[in-house]
């Protein structure tokens, strides 16, 4: 069992730094007053944390339905990028996998896929074993935050705060010898900046990821698909 | 109260809606062209980058050091060592300066 053993081995350092965040999740919403039960509810089905800090927050303030759900769009909407890149990828799968793959496909699980595809094929082994242990922690760290959330304090000054954009940054630097690295990352990292001090989050992620994606696209020529497919 | 249940299957719903939506539709338009690919390839780079920049740019200098050094030790040992130094080494740098 060479594919879950590759996965656990791969999701291991995701579930340790997804898991202060997670606890930190289910504490907050506890104490912002949500029940355990409503807690589980939104963790078990939405399973994007940062979608779900959204929703708490602004439905505690009371603003309207409609609101709420058009911030928790625009905090999800890079996951229709995700979703997109996944049809090179997800080919062997048969509907019903897909259709479960797609409720589990979050940051670090489609940024795995993405590294690994390159040498192997991502397999229903592979991909689920890795999500099992993903959503498995999410949800034991969540109920963890929530009974012992008085406990844990203040995570920031331990540096924990920190651990999943290093993870991200670890994978961006990873991807250094895709063509048109340098170029991408330049006008995604000043697109979001620029946003993020201008209109705001979470617009910085939409649009500095959209500029980088159309950069990439605009400079592409013909002649290089052979080039993308070996790099 | 079954509003808070509204609510939060309806974001379900939406959440499930983006994370199928650019799948099906990539599927639906069958081969894609050249730019599309690069488009495509280049979207981890682009929005994880995207993600973090501001972490970087708009926090103390320190989250910036250590996100770095996190970085180039990746080049020499994985993942997951790499991220504990540098979460132990932010940990002295905010006592020291913050």
């Amino acid at each position: 069992m060479a594919e879950v053993r590759d996965a656990l081995k791969d999701v291991l350092p995701v579930v340790g730094a997804m898991a202060p965040y997670s606890a930190v999740f289910g504490a907050l919403a506890i104490d912002q007053g949500l029940t355990l039960t409503e807690l589980l509810v939104t963790s078990g089905s939405i399973f994007a944390v940062a979608s779900q800090y959204v929703m708490v927050d602004l439905m505690l303030q009371g603003l309207p339905i409609w609101s709420i759900l058009l911030a928790v769009l625009a905090v999800n909407f890079r996951h229709v990028l995700y979703s997109a890149a996944s049809v090179r990828w997800l080919g062997g799968f048969s509907r019903k996998q897909k259709a479960l793959a797609f409720f589990l496909l979050c940051d670090p699980q489609y940024a795995t896929c993405e590294a690994r595809h390159v040498s192997k094929p991502i397999t229903p082994i592979y991909y689920f074993t890795y999500a099992a242990c993903v959503y498995g922690g999410w949800m034991i760290s969540n109920l963890l935050g929530a009974v012992f959330g008085k406990l844990l304090g203040d995570i920031n000054r331990f540096g924990l705060d920190l651990i999943l954009p290093m993870f991200f940054a670890v994978l961006v630097f990873g991807f250094r010898k895709k063509p048109r690295f340098a170029i991408v990352l330049i006008v995604s990292v000043s697109i979001s900046v620029l946003t993020f001090f201008t209109i705001g989050s979470p617009w910085h992620i939409t649009l500095g990821g959209l500029s980088g994606i159309l950069v990439a696209a605009v400079l592409s020529k013909p002649s290089s698909e052979l080039e993308i497919q070996h790099a | 109260m079954p509003d808070t249940y509204v609510l939060i299957f309806l974001c379900a719903l939406i959440t499930y809606g983006v994370r199928s939506g650019g799948h099906i539709l990539m599927a639906y338009f069958g081969a894609v062209n050249h730019r599309i690919e690069a488009g495509l390839n280049a979207v981890p780079i682009a929005v994880l980058s995207a993600l973090v920049a501001p972490t970087i740019v708009a926090g103390h200098w320190s989250d910036a050091v250590a996100i770095i050094v996190v970085c180039l030790l990746s080049l020499r040992i994985s993942i997951l060592p790499a991220i504990a130094i540098g979460v132990l080494l932010l940990a002295i740098l905010r006592h020291m300066f913050v």
